[in-house]
Parts: C-alpha cells; sequence; structure tokens
C-alpha cells in the first residue's frame, strides 16, 4: 500500500489538488479555454469512432479466428496482440511509414484528423478481439444449430442467438478501448503533429501546458481526463452487467 | 459459403492495412540503406546509451513491480482486511491514466520547482525530475497492475488446501510460500513479468515528460526514436524503431509460450 502510494496515489492526489489552485473559477478556465475545449473534443470524438469501428471489426476478427480455418490462423491470433507489445512511439512511425508522406501507396495522412483516428485504432485494437474471442469460444452452438434448424436464416442466428451473447463481452472490450484511446500519446507524436485547434488531443494540450510552464491548466485538464476515463470505465462495466443480466 | 469468404477477407484486409503491411514496412525502412547503415545507426553512442538507459527501466521496475504485484496479490486475495476492495480497484488506476498524466503527477510531487517533495529531495542532493530516478517511477507507475491482474485468478484457482497440509506439516509461512504457493502460481507470475516487461520497454509519454529529453544523459530507447525522426534521421530512427520491435516481437513469442502452459495448469 505504501508503494503504490509513493509510486501513484500521492502522485495523482498533487494533481487533482494543483488543479484547484486558483479555486474553482482557475479550474474552470482553464478547462473552457478555446484550446482545451478543442483538444477534449477531439479525443472523444475520436475515441468514439475508434470504439464504435474497433468494436465490429473486433468482433469481426474474432469471430473469423473462432470459426473460420485458414492456414496461418494462429499466426494471426498471436499477432492481435502485437499493438500491446510494441512500443507506442514504434506504432506512430510504423503507421507513418504506410500512410505518411514517404508513403509507398501515395496516401498521406499525416498530421490530420484521420491520423489521429488511425494511430487510436492501433493501439485500441486488440481489445474487443480479446474480450470477445473467450466468449465465442465458450459458445453453445446447439442453440445456433436449434435455430437454423427451425428456419432461421445466418443472419437472423448471428442477430437473434450470437450477437445478443456476445454483447457484454464487446461492451467490456471497447470501454477499456475507450478509455485507452483517451490518453493515448506516444502513437500519436509523429503522426498527428500537435496543431492546436487541428489534430492536438487532449493528451498533447497537457504536454504543451507543462512544457509552457502552465501547470495549472494541465492538472486542470489531466483530471477532467481522468474523470472521463473513470466515468466511462463504470458506465461501460455497468453496461457490460445489464446486457449479461439482460440475455438471462 | 461465399460469406464465410466476405468475412475472412474482411477481417484479414484490416488486420494487414493497420497491422500487418505497416510494420512489414518499418523493417524494409530500416534496411533500405543496407544492413551496415542500420547496424551503424544503432550502434552510436547516444543510441548505445538511449539502449542502456531502456535497460536501466526495465531492471529496475519489473523486479519491484514482481515483489509488489505478487505481495499485492496475496493481500487481495488471501487476506480479509478493511480497504481491500479499494486496493483491489486502485491498482488497476494506472490502465486509466493517461501516460502525460503520470508524467505532470510525478512533476507535481518530485519535480524541484513544482514538487511538494522536491525541495526536500534537491536538498539531500537528490535530483529525481529530468533524471533517471523520475523516469524509473514513471516506468514504475505504467507497468504497475500487470503482475497484480495476472496472479489473482491463478491465486483463486489453487485455493489454500496445499498451503494448509504444508502449515498442519510444520512449515512456517515463508517456507510455505516458497515450496507450496509461488511454484503454483509460477507461470501466471510470468506472464505478468512478461507484460510487465514489454510495457517498461515501451513507455513514451510519462518517461518524455519527466525526463527532460537530454540526448545522452536521459534519453531512452523510444525517446531516441522520436528525436532520430524530428531530425530527419529516418534511417536511425527506423533502425531503433526495428530493434524495439523486435524486442516487441520476443515478448509476443513469450507471452505465446506461457499463456498455454497457465491454461493446462
Amino acid at each position: 500500500m505504501a508503494y503504490l502510494s509513493i509510486v501513484a496515489l500521492i502522485p495523482l492526489a498533487a494533481v487533482l489538488f494543483r488543479s484547484f489552485e486558483n479555486g474553482a473559477d482557475g479550474f474552470w478556465n482553464a478547462v473552457s479555454s478555446p484550446e482545451a475545449v478543442a483538444a477534449l473534443k477531439l479525443t472523444l470524438i475520436a475515441s468514439l469512432i475508434v470504439v464504435i469501428v474497433n468494436g465490429v471489426f473486433g468482433t469481426l476478427i474474432a469471430w473469423v479466428l473462432v470459426r473460420d480455418e485458414f492456414p496461418g490462423r494462429s499466426v494471426v491470433n498471436s499477432l492481435i496482440d502485437l499493438p500491446f507489445a510494441l512500443p507506442t512511439i514504434v506504432a506512430g512511425l510504423t503507421l507513418l511509414a504506410l500512410y505518411g508522406p514517404d508513403s509507398p501507396v501515395g496516401i498521406n495522412v499525416a498530421y490530420t484528423r484521420v491520423a489521429v483516428v488511425m494511430a487510436l485504432l492501433f493501439v485500441t485494437l486488440p481489445f474487443v478481439v480479446r474480450a470477445v474471442q473467450p466468449v465465442l469460444l465458450e459458445l453453445d452452438r446447439e442453440m445456433e444449430q436449434a435455430a437454423e434448424s427451425l428456419g432461421a436464416g445466418r443472419a437472423t442466428v448471428f442477430r437473434r442467438i450470437v450477437l445478443p451473447n456476445l454483447t457484454p463481452a464487446i461492451i467490456a472490450g471497447g470501454g477499456l478501448a475507450f478509455a485507452r484511446a483517451i490518453g493515448e500519446f506516444g502513437s500519436l507524436v509523429l503522426i498527428a503533429g500537435n496543431l492546436p485547434f487541428k489534430t492536438q488531443a487532449a493528451s498533447f494540450f497537457i504536454f504543451s501546458q507543462v512544457e509552457s510552464d502552465n501547470i495549472v491548466a494541465a492538472a486542470a485538464v489531466s483530471v477532467v481526463l481522468l474523470a472521463a476515463a473513470l466515468v466511462l470505465l463504470l458506465i461501460f462495466g455497468w453496461l457490460s452487467k445489464r446486457a449479461l443480466r439482460h440475455e438471462e | 459459403m461465399r460469406s464465410k469468404y466476405l468475412l475472412r477477407f474482411l477481417a484479414l484486409g484490416y488486420l494487414a492495412l493497420l497491422l500487418g503491411i505497416p510494420v512489414a514496412l518499418v523493417f524494409w525502412n530500416a534496411f533500405q540503406d543496407g544492413i551496415g547503415a542500420a547496424w551503424a545507426a544503432v550502434t552510436t553512442p547516444e543510441a548505445q546509451h538511449a539502449f542502456y538507459l531502456t535497460f536501466v527501466m526495465v531492471i529496475v521496475a519489473v523486479p519491484l513491480n514482481t515483489i509488489f504485484g505478487v505481495l499485492a496479490a496475496l493481500a487481495i486475495v488471501r487476506q480479509r482486511f478493511r480497504g481491500r476492495a479499494l486496493l483491489n480497484a486502485l491498482v488497476d488506476l494506472p490502465f486509466a491514466v493517461s501516460p502525460v498524466v503520470v508524467g505532470l503527477a510525478l512533476l507535481l510531487v518530485y519535480g524541484r520547482r513544482d514538487g511538494w517533495l522536491g525541495q526536500w529531495f534537491a536538498d539531500q542532493g537528490v535530483q529525481i525530475i529530468f533524471s533517471t530516478p523520475g523516469m524509473i517511477l514513471a516506468t514504475m507507475f505504467v507497468s504497475l497492475p500487470f503482475v497484480v491482474r495476472e496472479t489473482i485468478p491463478v491465486l483463486r484457482e489453487i485455493g489454500t488446501e496445499q498451503e494448509q497440509a504444508a502449515a498442519t506439516l510444520g512449515a512456517g509461512p515463508f517456507q510455505t510460500f516458497f515450496r507450496v504457493t509461488l511454484p503454483a502460481i509460477r507461470w501466471g507470475v510470468a506472464y505478468g513479468v512478461v507484460l510487465t516487461t514489454a510495457r517498461a520497454l515501451g513507455e513514451f509519454g510519462a518517461v518524455s515528460v519527466v525526463s527532460g529529453k537530454l540526448s545522452g544523459q536521459t534519453e531512452t530507447a523510444t525517446l531516441y526514436v522520436e528525436n532520430r525522426f524530428q531530425r530527419f534521421d529516418e534511417t536511425g530512427a527506423y533502425a531503433a524503431a526495428v530493434v524495439l520491435a523486435l524486442l516487441a516481437l520476443v515478448t509476443l513469442l513469450a507471452m505465446n509460450v506461457i499463456k498455454p502452459k497457465e491454461a493446462q495448469a
């Protein structure tokens, strides 16, 4: 507990404390400055897009990995974790290699908002896949066979039988991805740049404020991010539980 | 049947565009000017120092977090005390915190000018921020939860029967831990250690805030990649990135070797 305090709790308390150094007004002024609002908005919208896209593709990838048979499946399966293992700065460089100014296919999204979304897609890819996969493996296929024998088409079986069973896992994975996305920094450094009002994510806003010695603003936006992450985790946890109950 | 191939194509296509092709291209770019140029780029004094510093981060942060992780997992699973649920929740906190916020948080406690304890440490002649101790703290912070998270389920799974048997036969708490508990949870702990190492190797944001980025002094391998890239030394950036990517692949391999064993146990 002492270790946890020294490394994590006391420093986080310091952030909270310093953000209110100039009173509630100071806090509010810091987080409602146009630059801060633009950064927070970009972060939230980009994260939301990322959660939806990776929610769909993550489920699809999990489905293909569990239900499909093709050569190299186990290799693909272990590569899913690569974004977790790869340092975030390398992740950014990686995307820049294909989608940057020197792109061999002529697609250049560097320093645009598309780049922000792509980087976040990359780093949060494994969450939904890894949440859905075990549930799909455990899923009893008898239900699906029963539905099929009663004349349900494949789409109906998926929508009425499989999807409801997967929903809690998709939501849980999506929640983790969301929390990760709103705080992401390393992968954005090289590909998104740090253009205020355009590609400056909230984490970059904090970083700039620290660099220019504006500690109160940095701490205030940090508190907003922290609160957002915690609230999101709670909401997604609650949704996931509710979906679980609904199924029973 | 056609829908099956369509799904496979969509899933693999998405992975290739987002993951496969970009990673392959990094390797391609690094060796663009030949293996010799890439080798020369990662053996410059600055590059060597950066990798050495990353190694220091790992060698300090991983053992400390492993010891803490096992102790915390034991406390959460085996003991009943007030605040147990709170500890369980707080351990996950670093996952929900942006790396930049981690850096800022450490700055506000240990920084010389802005920190609560910074001046005291400075009076003792210890500089934490913009120096190695601060970077180690940042690394410890972000990689804190892994061992705890991986050990708790295994600890729940094995139950207490064997430990009780050992205690009945006269083993002390230490003997019980080292001869009964630790061997039973070793794969869970090992998996946690692998994840901790991967995170410690790759941390960028938190370290970036507290390091001061002095080339050749407080520059880790990830900061080195950024620095090289910003200075238009693409071969240097890609070559160092490839080294880090190879380390990530080794980590991935270790994860895959350990995981099935954990499942068998």
